[in-house]
């Protein structure tokens, strides 16, 4: 969920209002929002560098708003005062126009080159528009928010603005070799070609994070203007000849990218945000893009789009009982204005530029629920009536591990994850045996693999009780996963039942009696007919020789019981005897 | 034990008594030793109120053996000048006697002899004056006498510092009567015997009073884990409702079920490799029920069933990736599949509670695999009021009563709901699940009926028993490294009952 952070006093400002920060919290929280933090910029850096750091930092309030992430109208100061005062009623949503300019309109040609690694591009133009050191802030910080969630991290969408009266179009977005790019990067007093930026950033903690987009392609994605001067090097960096200032006049916008629906919505919240503040409000001069096949585009869309959704359905799906002239009403008030038509129960709704999230008629059912207000809802019971079952397997489970502990052993929940060396190396197996699935991308040793086996982490409880009274009598009734090729995913869980006994001895008759009552409650007699259970010598890698057997009921092998090698003892860091006992439950069903 | 002579003398004595007795006089006077009495006084004591006994110290001077002996043979100096003829000893004769080294160099610093080293025969040791007045025993005599009180305290300490006094201290009773004196006393019971059952003899018999001050013995039985008692009361609330389980013993799922049926487009940040734990092997699942799977690809990619869709490139690589289910919604979306492939429809309501897996940064409250509880109905014509009111009657039953909603956003439902309740003990709402209805683009391309809706909630169980509990780090409740004896101490897990002072278990 993005966050946004505004000056308290500047928001009550814009809306000609003023709050606590309780009636704030109130009204955020109504409208989806969260208040979530109340500080300053002194605040933060004090927080995270100490109080020398901060002083001197600015003291004026600011409030951290948690905005839905699927809000991108919501992600600046001027978007967050719009929706409030239209929810308000305080003003009415204003409507985005796409003009055409007096002179020539601003071109972008994209060439093929960029179809391999960037193939889009859309670009506008905001004309006769007038910054604030504040609103060129909030203009910067919007675009770093934009690439933070609907761009991904500038993977699906880059934005660049540029001061257009440093420019002569038209622009060729285009692909070149890095070696061959040449140009003086935002902020920066010299050239350096592409490669050489691309070492210089490795060490830029905002810019890191962007070059492995680029960094192995053979082009890089670049756009220049007549005049051949670099405006960017997407998604990477800005050239600093067209570096907007809070004097900029005219700003020309482009967002490259590989995906087209978000480059062009992306676009579309910028030029709606701040044409608030051209000469002529929520005018967007438009911008030619042509495509490498010769098609042209103009752009910012600026779409509105037209859905009728019966009234009767939104009080179907909110369980409300409102006109459908209400409920107009509602949906007015969250941007989207309606009006009822036709037989009288027909909303039409109209869909702003700025509402991408609503792509469907159940995010206007939604809208009208939020205006309505979602504590004023008559809470019903629905007349659903249904039969309840357990799954049979849980079932069993729960009644299992109930008298596990009635039998004096104490259950312990332990990860489904861990690492190799603890299903395999430390039983003394090779991890192919196992038959474990592996994870292709752990921060950890801890994330390797899904256990194939409970013993490790009852093993491993041991280990963190080591000054517990002895002996320890452990359990644990969970699920394993092995690989499976006759299952849809390849893997299965199965359900396992492991006890251990931990003592100076090593309790071999305890484990085994265990095993006895376990099979006295699953109701299996002792002795190989009648499907009953029977243990028979064995061996393996983890046990003791001559002290382990495996178990067979019902005609199938269910698990081994034994007592434990020195070595598996030493391996998990124990200094006692152990014995163990470790079946599959799901024969029993 | 207590009816031995000493304890009966003691008794005997005591009622005589004014006020009292000290046991050290008792033990002079009935000429027995001092642990004898004190061992009648403590077993006298155990008996109730018959005696009161108060310790007390005394100091007291006593001769060293050393000192004893001296009181009684004379001093080592004196022993020496005595030993000494008139024609005088050899001093290598006189250091074999048995007093000769110490009161060899006593009586020369005292100067009562003298060594001539001329002597034919070695040195020899001569008397200087005719007789001697032996202090040191005097004041010994004086000290076993017991009138050490006419010592000096130098005289006192230059004895000491010889090693033939020493200071003792006497721990000693000051016996009195006690509320239940009584001069006859006879054995108190401990337990009741088979034999006294039936002999009777119970009847005539006095019972050693309990302690009750003291802790019972616990008994020897297992214990089953606090995290999952609370589990435990979740399915009972669940099957209380109606609510069937659905299966969810499958950790392993493939993207398209985890998130490409939940119409959670294949860029969403969810689908990251820093959120998700992807798997090498298997890496792809081998099946998937590809007439669903185009109808997701197309409602993901141009839309349908009245969505605009998200307009992007769909791939199938990418819905074949297996991973750890990131939730168990996966496990739900299955479950409506299957209900949507059943004709007629027949509405539903399901539950599940199990184990999901995040590849997150940890902390104190996260861990990369939880338990997810999840509810689901699915009926006809359900509005945001029923979930509403499902809702409430879940959390009522959790003890949970007041309520508030706040619209949010997740990826598969719409309207979304996080449900929040106010904390009496934090004094703020504190989220405590998130809902919705499941969008229609998630349920239309599985075949589910337009007018079906399926409303959803879920929550953590790690989080309101970390709250019920007072716990703050979660490994003190999951895993390996909790503390057993947390789990043996566990109380029972009763959601709705009023909840405890929290149990603050020692924090890492």
């Amino acid at each position: 969920m993005p966050t946004v952070s505004v000056k308290r006093d500047l928001l009550f400002k814009a809306l000609g209002w003023t709050y606590t920060d309780e009636e704030f919290d109130e009204l955020c929280f109504e409208f989806g929002l969260e208040l979530d933090e109340i500080t300053s910029e002194k605040e933060i850096i004090s927080k995270e560098q100490g109080n020398e750091k901060a002083e001197g930092a600015s003291d004026v309030v600011l409030y951290k708003i948690d905005v839905p992430a699927n809000r991108y109208d919501l992600l600046c100061l001027e978007g967050l005062v719009r929706g409030f005062q239209v929810f308000k009623e305080r003003i009415k949503s204003p409507v985005y126009k796409r003009v055409m300019p007096n002179g020539e309109i601003q071109k972008l040609i994209i060439t093929e080159e960029t179809a391999k690694i960037r193939p889009y591009a859309v670009a506008a133009v905001l004309r006769n528009i007038k910054f604030t050191k504040d609103r060129y802030d909030s203009f910067m910080e919007l675009q770093e928010k934009l690439h933070q969630n609907i761009c991904r991290k500038r993977a699906l969408v880059a934005i660049g603005t540029h001061d257009l009266d440093t420019l002569s179009g038209p622009f060729t977005y285009t692909a070149k070799r890095p070696s061959d790019i040449k140009f003086k990067p935002l902020n920066k007093t010299k050239e350096y070609t592409a490669c050489e930026l691309m070492n210089i950033y490795k060490t830029d903690n905002h810019l890191k994070h962007y070059l492995h987009i680029i960094e192995n392609k053979p082009l890089y994605p670049v756009i220049y203007d007549s005049n051949g001067v670099i405006l960017s090097m997407p998604p990477i960096i800005n050239g600093n000849h067209s570096k907007i200032t809070v004097n900029t006049k005219n700003v020309f916008i482009e967002c490259t990218g590989t995906d087209f629906t978000k480059a062009k919505i992306v676009l579309d919240v910028i030029v709606t945000m701040f044409s608030e503040y051209c000469e002529n409000q929520f005018m967007v001069e438009a911008a030619e893009v042509v495509f490498p096949n010769g098609k042209s585009y103009t752009f910012p869309e600026l779409a509105y789009r037209k859905e009728i959704v019966r009234a009767d359905l939104i009080n179907k799906k909110v369980g409300i009982r409102e006109t459908p002239e209400n409920i107009a009403k509602l949906l007015t008030r969250m941007c989207l204005k309606s009006e009822v038509i036709g037989d009288g129960n027909q909303i039409e709704i109209e869909i702003p530029p700025t509402r991408a999230d609503i792509i469907h008629a159940c995010d206007i059912v939604e809208d009208a629920a939020i205006a309505y207000g979602y504590n004023n809802i008559q809470m019903t019971l629905p007349k659903t009536y249904t039969i309840a079952n357990q799954f049979p397997l849980n079932k069993l489970t729960e009644l299992l591990r109930h008298d596990m502990a009635a039998a004096g052993f104490t259950e312990v929940l332990t990860f489904a994850l861990c690492s190799q060396e603890d299903i395999a190396d430390k039983l003394g197996l090779d991890i192919s045996a196992t038959e474990a699935v592996h994870i292709s991308n752990p921060k950890t040793a801890e994330f390797q693999v899904a256990r194939t086996t409970l013993l490790p982490g009852l093993l491993k409880t041991i280990a963190a009780n080591r000054k517990m009274p002895l002996p320890l009598k452990l359990f644990e009734i969970s699920d394993i996963v092995v690989k499976d090729s006759s299952r849809d995913v390849g893997a299965r869980n199965y359900r396992h039942l492991c006890a251990v006994y931990y003592n100076k001895n090593p309790g071999f008759e305890i484990i085994h009696g265990l095993l006895d009552r376990v099979m006295q409650l699953l109701n299996v007699p002792p002795g190989e007919k009648k499907g009953g259970y029977v243990i028979k010598a064995s061996e393996g890698p983890a046990f003791f020789p001559g002290r382990c057997a495996e178990i067979f009921a019902r005609g199938q092998s269910i698990g081994k019981l034994g007592v434990l090698h020195p070595d598996v003892i030493t391996k998990f860091e124990l200094t006692m005897p152990c014995s163990s006992l470790e079946i599959n439950i799901e024969p029993f069903l | 034990m207590a009816d031995g002579p000493v304890a009966e003398v003691l008794l005997r004595q005591l009622e005589a008594a004014d006020g009292g007795l000290d046991s050290a006089d008792l033990a002079a006077k009935l000429g027995v030793d001092h642990q004898a009495v004190v061992g009648a006084v403590k077993s006298l004591q155990a008996l109730g109120e018959i005696i009161e006994a108060e310790l007390r110290s005394t100091k007291r001077w006593e001769l060293t053996a050393e000192g004893e002996e001296m009181a009684r043979e004379g001093s080592h100096e004196a022993r020496v000048f005595r030993s000494i003829p008139q024609e005088g000893l050899a001093q290598s004769e006189l250091m074999r006697l048995p007093s000769g080294k110490v009161g060899f160099s006593k009586a020369m610093s005292n100067k009562w002899i003298r060594v001539d080293k001329s002597a034919a025969d070695g040195p020899r040791v001569f008397r200087v004056v005719d007789s001697v007045e032996d202090e040191v025993h005097r004041r010994l005599q004086l000290v076993q006498g017991g009138q050490v009180e006419k010592l000096g305290e130098k005289e006192r300490s230059e004895l000491r510092k010889r090693k033939l006094l020493t200071e003792v201290t006497l721990k000693t009773y000051w016996v009195s009567k006690g509320s239940a004196f009584s001069t006859s006393i006879s054995k108190q019971e401990t337990e009741l015997s088979p034999e006294m059952i039936s002999s009777g003899s119970w009847r005539d018999r006095p019972f050693k009073p309990y302690n009750f001050l003291a802790h019972g013995v616990l008994p020897d039985g297992g214990h089953l884990h606090p995290l999952l008692k609370v589990r435990t009361q979740f399915r009972q609330i669940f099957l209380e409702m109606g609510f069937t389980e659905m299966p969810t013993d499958n950790f392993i799922e493939s993207s398209f079920w985890n998130f490409d049926a939940l119409f959670q487009p294949q860029q969403h940040p969810a689908r990251d490799q820093h959120d998700t734990f992807f798997l090498r092997d298997p890496a792809e699942a081998l099946q998937l029920p590809m007439d669903y799977v185009h109808r997701v690809k197309r409602t993901h990619s141009q839309g349908g069933y009245g969505s605009q869709g998200y307009k992007y490139t769909w791939k199938l690589e990418e819905a074949r990736k297996n991973l750890l289910r990131t939730h168990t919604t996966s496990a739900s979306a299955r479950a409506l599949y299957r209900l949507a492939q059943k004709k007629p429809f027949t509405p539903a309501k399901y539950f599940s509670i199990d184990r999901v897996f995040r590849n997150e940064t940890l902390d104190a409250t996260h861990l990369a695999e939880f338990h997810q509880i999840e509810g689901v109905v699915a009926d006809h014509g359900l509005t945001l009021g029923h979930l509403m009111g499902i809702l409430r009657e879940f959390f009522t039953k959790l003890g949970i009563t007041q309520l508030r909603f706040k619209p949010a956003y997740n990826p598969y439902t719409e309207p979304s709901m996080e449900v929040f309740s106010y904390h009496q003990g934090l004094k703020k709402w504190v989220e405590v699940g998130n809902s919705g209805l499941f969008r229609p683009e998630m349920l239309l391309p599985m075949g589910l009926p337009e007018n079906v809706s399926v409303i959803a909630w879920g929550l953590s169980l790690e989080r309101p028993t970390m709250i019920k509990y007072g716990i703050n780090n979660i490994r003190e409740l999951v895993g390996h490294k909790v503390n057993l004896q947390m789990v043996y101490d566990g109380p029972l897990c009763r959601l709705d009952a009023e909840p405890g002072p929290p149990q603050t278990q020692g924090a890492a």
